[in-house]
């Protein structure tokens, strides 16, 4: 399959990249990993006037903790996120939700910033970035925003960036003490987006109570879902398969996801509230542990 | 589209080529270079018959434009055979019977080279994992896993002889 036709931009620097965008408005496409955009350009689903590679543009591919934050730069591969020692030992969460993303050849090239900025609710980022309370950094021709990740997903494929903004980064706070995280993808076979799948970030307290819960879902409604009711109701309770249970069961009830080849919506439904269950309970472990 | 002047290296060999922007990679190797080796499976990302190494990383061929690797090192099945000897990888695939049809073999083999350079000594599970962006419907992967393990040891039996010359 052929895409269409396009003039190819290579950005040096986000100003650059940022003049381009300005100039050609919605004509343009970003091109990072490109594993989404490239197949959908070849479907002739998308086909933009003008393509405006940001590979190149140095200092996008940090990823460090900095003045109590995790900063992910958007063209940190996911292959690299798997890897890396850091996030490994801080981050489980976000090890546990690279590693199930496609496969590992997409992964050597698919972006975290790409894997949001998509907007597609079938990802695997939103969720686990709901659940973590994260900031995106956009920047544009006025300057640089941080977008709170709970007003980043408007729609199915649609995002608060503007046509002519940069997502450069995505900030997550770093752990507290006693905090644990954990995202579980049931999905039919390596490389297929997920049946359903949970993101579960939890914060004890002194006496082991929750004091903190943020929980995402993947592909369980029109755009990435946090399951706000499910989390309320595991807030000042002692962690136990009882009170995962019914936090499961909201965020199921929440869920709305259509009928497909991966199933009908009850059993996707279904699917949703096993994974948060098994997220809550390994979350809950890994708070245990740190 | 105005065509864009590249640069590539492939496989040791340093090419010029002018491309049109939306050219795929494999189709810039396969098309342009004669190099056939890589192959078009699935042409959606799916199947990683067309993996090859982009400065040492397998990607999918099919779902890069070849303008974006401008300036860069590229390494095809073509490119594993040194001075009429087989890479051990070619070589665990020929001596463990890694493949019936043969089709997914390059993009299989691509993938267990740059597996082996980051992991002399994969066990079972992570060479399974490695492997999971690339799809055979024949073989029922059992003897493509013993093909690399075959070619990891022969890998490292030869380092340390190497090491030591």
């Amino acid at each position: 399959m052929i895409p269409g036709r396009f003039a190819y931009r290579r950005a040096g620097s986000i100003e650059e990249a940022i003049a381009i965008l300005e100039q050609h408005g919605a004509d343009a496409k970003l091109l990072s990993g490109g594993q989404s955009l490239i197949p959908l350009m070849k479907f002739r689903l998308v086909e933009p006037a003008v393509l405006v590679d940001i590979n190149r543009i140095s200092g996008l591919d940090r990823l460090e903790e900095q003045n109590g934050q995790l900063v992910i730069g958007s063209l940190v591969r996911e292959s690299v996120l798997e890897r890396s020692p850091l996030i490994r030992q801080r981050y489980p969460i976000l090890a546990d939700t690279a590693e199930v993303i496609a496969d590992p050849l997409v992964r050597n090239l698919a972006t975290v910033g790409g894997n949001l900025a998509h907007g597609d609710p079938a990802n695997d980022h939103p969720a686990t970035m709901l659940a973590l309370r994260a900031e995106v950094v956009a920047r544009g021709p006025q300057g640089e925003r941080v977008i709170p990740i709970d007003d980043f997903f408007i729609d199915t494929f649609a995002t608060a960036l503007g046509p002519d903004e940069l997502l450069t980064e995505v900030r997550i706070p770093a752990p507290p003490p006693r905090s644990g995280g954990a995202y579980l993808k049931f999905e039919r076979k390596v490389g297929d987006y997920a049946v359903a799948a949970a993101a579960v970030f939890l914060v004890l307290d002194s006496e082991g109570k929750i004091a903190r819960a943020g929980i995402g879902l993947t592909n369980v409604h029109y755009k990435p879902l946090r399951a706000e009711a499910a989390e309320k109701v595991l807030l000042g309770q002692h962690p136990s398969d009882d009170v995962f249970r019914t936090a499961a069961e909201l965020a199921a009830q929440a869920s709305d996801p259509t009928s497909d080849l991966r199933g009908p919506a009850e059993y996707k439904r279904a699917v949703a509230r096993t994974m948060t269950f098994r997220a809550l309970r390994r979350a809950w472990n890994r708070a245990l542990a740190a | 589209m105005e065509p864009v002047p590249i640069r590539v290296t492939v496989n040791g060999q340093s090419y010029r080529a002018e491309v049109e922007p939306r050219m795929l990679l494999v189709h810039f190797l396969r098309d342009v270079l004669n190099l056939t080796g890589t192959h078009i499976g699935c042409d959606t990302t799916s199947c990683g018959a067309c993996t090859v190494l982009w400065n040492g990383q397998p990607v999918k061929s099919c779902t890069i434009f070849a303008v974006q690797a401008d300036g860069d090192e590229l390494l095809t099945v073509e490119g594993l055979e040194r001075d009429g000897q087989l890479h051990p990888v070619q070589e665990g695939f020929w001596e463990e019977h890694g493949l019936q049809c043969g089709f997914c073999t390059p993009g299989m083999m691509m993938t267990a080279v740059a597996l082996l350079a980051e992991n002399p000594d994969p066990t079972e599970e992570e060479i399974r994992k490695a492997i999971a962006g690339n799809l055979c419907r024949c073989t029922g992967y059992v003897n493509i896993v013993r093909a690399i393990q075959y070619a990891a040891r022969k890998m490292r039996e030869s380092v340390p002889a190497a090491a030591g010359a």
